[in-house]
């Protein structure tokens, strides 16, 4: 008997947690499919926030900013990234500890400090736009690269890259074929956590975004101002169904290679 | 007239300031199965990369069939090497880990395809090519590196402590296989062990190193039965090593006792070293044994007895075939054949090490 009710308590605190966190969601979701503009009124299902979402050009203008700035910003970030991991593994104990607790401070650093700074320095070197975002979109999604490959070098069999040496292949090649491989989890893991860090980036880019740039943050926030309008629901519902989906690609990922040994 | 293969001519290395290898010499020849063998640190490890070419030696030259190769990158070195750690290639199945070195040498398919199945039916591991090395055992993972290494049909093969991470039945499988593939393939195997057992098992030539200096070389028997210092027969075996007087020629005493020995050629009450192995000790009654002392311990080893009897200040260590009492006072006796004499070492070097595995 108490062991059920202490099974039911379980449940029910798990089930709780779950609706304070997934039911504000879901309300948006389905408000994105409310044909009323009322936020209490079912007034049937409709496609047509959607409808009006895709026909509006700034939003979309704002979501392939949003988008592209991603991919770029990681992509340089991931690239930057885990060299900066190689070269730091490749210190001395002290060097290292350093440079670690330089790559942690970004992260730890409050985002409207990091954006005050970024903007203060952009504008003494150039007009702040779509440039200086992404220069500042590289900056903080570096330390994510590094603290996701770094892991992985540390435990990367570095006997490996002697093993193909001594088998006749080159440097160059050596590292690419052998010790990048072993990386590869990490550096994936990397690009796509630059990627969403970017994707969710809102007080940086708004300081350093200047004028006539806009991510789909920067623009919703500008969008509330004059009051919220259901495509935002549709544009937030996308947002979170894509998110959940990588998500879902990143987790499933792994283990399927592992079901190939 | 010897077909010297490889030569080591005057390599010196230091790490960090400290001397690991010393004007260090060796010559091996075509088709020699040598063994390194020598406690952690001693350099031999540092010998064998500087071999395969993963170290560049301070001082000296290495001469690959007459041809200097001191400053040749491991992968242009007619030279394979089994690593201690496999290092097989965690993200290539087995084929593709016996194919990496082939691939390189633009070999084409059908000669990889006939060399893997080749090299795995050497090794007994033909229902494994798709596997990945993760999903294999240690001593499946070791065939694998060791067939990877000889696809590539190297001039000499370089193996550092390949067996060291298995157990001994394991090991001892093993071994008699690394003999079996060297008959089969015919190529020069340089083995580096810090277990004398490996080394007397398998090699046609041992090197005892220490310090970064030949200790002693030569067959398994002669290493065993003839050590030149108290190192070798220290690290070769179990020993009984005591101080004696050479009293003249064919007479040593030991402990204030004269015995007969067959050595000649030392001075006249030198003072050097004894060895005696502690299966050739025969325990006897009190009276009749050379040296007398009390049972102070007695160990079952399964195939015999490891009795220690202390005479005086010293321990002797005793394997006999029958038991003893403990605090019984019994004697030692010896066939004069059975006692190695040596000169004490003239140098520091040359100085027992003990081992801290």
């Amino acid at each position: 008997m108490v062991e059920r009710v202490k099974d039911f308590i379980s449940r029910f605190y798990l089930a709780l947690i779950i609706v304070f966190l997934y039911a504000p969601i879901a309300v948006l979701i389905v408000l994105s499919f409310n044909d009323s503009r009322s936020r209490v009124v079912w007034g049937g299902f409709t496609l047509r926030w959607y409808q009006v979402l895709f026909s509006n050009h700034q939003i979309m203008d704002a979501l392939w900013t949003t988008i592209g700035l991603a991919l770029l910003s990681a992509g340089i970030a991931t690239l930057i990234g885990v060299l900066a991991a190689l070269g730091i593994q490749a210190m001395r104990r002290r060097g290292y500890q350093v440079m670690m607790m330089f790559t942690n401070i970004p992260m730890l650093n409050a985002d409207i400090v990091t954006g005050i700074a970024l903007m203060l320095w952009f504008v003494r070197f150039m007009p702040l736009g779509f440039t200086s975002v992404l220069l500042a979109h590289i900056t903080f999604n570096i330390p994510y690269v590094i603290l996701s490959v770094m892991p992985k070098i540390k435990q990367m069999n570095l006997s490996v890259y002697e093993a193909a040496r001594d088998l006749g292949a080159g440097a160059v090649y050596a590292f690419f074929k052998v010790l990048l491989p072993q990386l590869m989890s990490g550096i994936v893991a990397g690009f796509f956590m630059a990627f969403t860090m970017s994707m969710d980036d809102f007080v940086i880019t708004y300081f350093t975004k200047g004028a006539g740039v806009n991510t789909l943050s920067t623009m919703i926030y500008g969008e509330l101002k004059k009051g919220i309008k259901p495509e935002m629901y549709a544009l937030s519902t996308l947002i979170f169904v894509t998110v959940f989906a990588l998500l879902l690609v990143v987790n499933f990922l792994p283990k399927k290679k592992e079901k190939n040994l | 007239m010897q077909d010297v293969i490889l030569q080591l001519d005057a390599v010196s290395k230091s790490f960090d300031g400290k001397k690991i290898l010393k004007d260090f010499d060796l010559e091996i020849k075509r088709n020699e199965f040598v063994t390194l063998l020598g406690p952690s640190g001693c350099g031999k490890s540092t010998t064998l990369r500087i071999i395969g070419g993963f170290e560049k030696p301070d001082g000296g030259r290495v001469l690959f069939e007459g041809k200097d190769i001191t400053s040749l990158s491991p992968d242009k070195r007619n030279v394979n090497t089994v690593f201690q750690k496999y290092s097989l290639f965690p993200h290539m199945s087995v084929a593709e880990n016996i194919a990496f070195g082939l691939k390189l040498k633009k070999k084409s398919k059908q000669y990889i395809d006939d060399k893997i199945s080749y090299a795995l039916k050497l090794v007994n591991m033909t229902s494994y090519a798709q596997r990945k090395p993760a999903s294999l055992s240690g001593g499946q993972q070791q065939r694998v590196a060791i067939a990877r290494a000889i696809v590539n049909e190297p001039k000499i093969l370089l193996l550092d402590e390949p067996l060291g991470a298995l157990d001994l039945k394991l090991r001892h499988e093993m071994q008699r296989e690394l003999i079996k593939i060297k008959k089969e393939v015919g190529i020069t195997f340089v083995y580096v062990t810090h277990d004398q057992e490996e080394a007397l098992t398998m090699s046609d030539r041992i090197v005892v190193m220490n310090k970064g200096i030949i200790q002693q070389m030569g067959t398994s028997k002669s290493i065993y039965d003839e050590p030149q210092n108290a190192f070798v027969a220290d690290f070769i075996g179990d020993s009984n090593i005591i101080d004696g007087v050479m009293k003249k020629d064919y007479l040593v005493q030991i402990q204030g006792v004269d015995i007969p020995c067959v050595d000649e050629g030392f001075g006249r009450d030198e003072l050097v070293d004894v060895v005696i192995r502690p299966e050739d000790l025969v325990i006897v009654a009190e009276a009749q044994g050379y040296i007398k002392g009390m049972v102070v311990s007695i160990i079952f080893k399964g195939a015999y007895y490891e009795i220690k009897v202390k005479a005086g200040e010293y321990e002797w260590s005793v394997q006999s075939v029958n038991p003893a009492q403990i605090g019984a006072m019994v004697g030692l006796t010896i066939l004069p054949d059975n006692i190695q004499i040596m000169h004490k070492p003239l140098s520091e070097d040359a100085e027992v090490t003990k081992e801290d595995e």
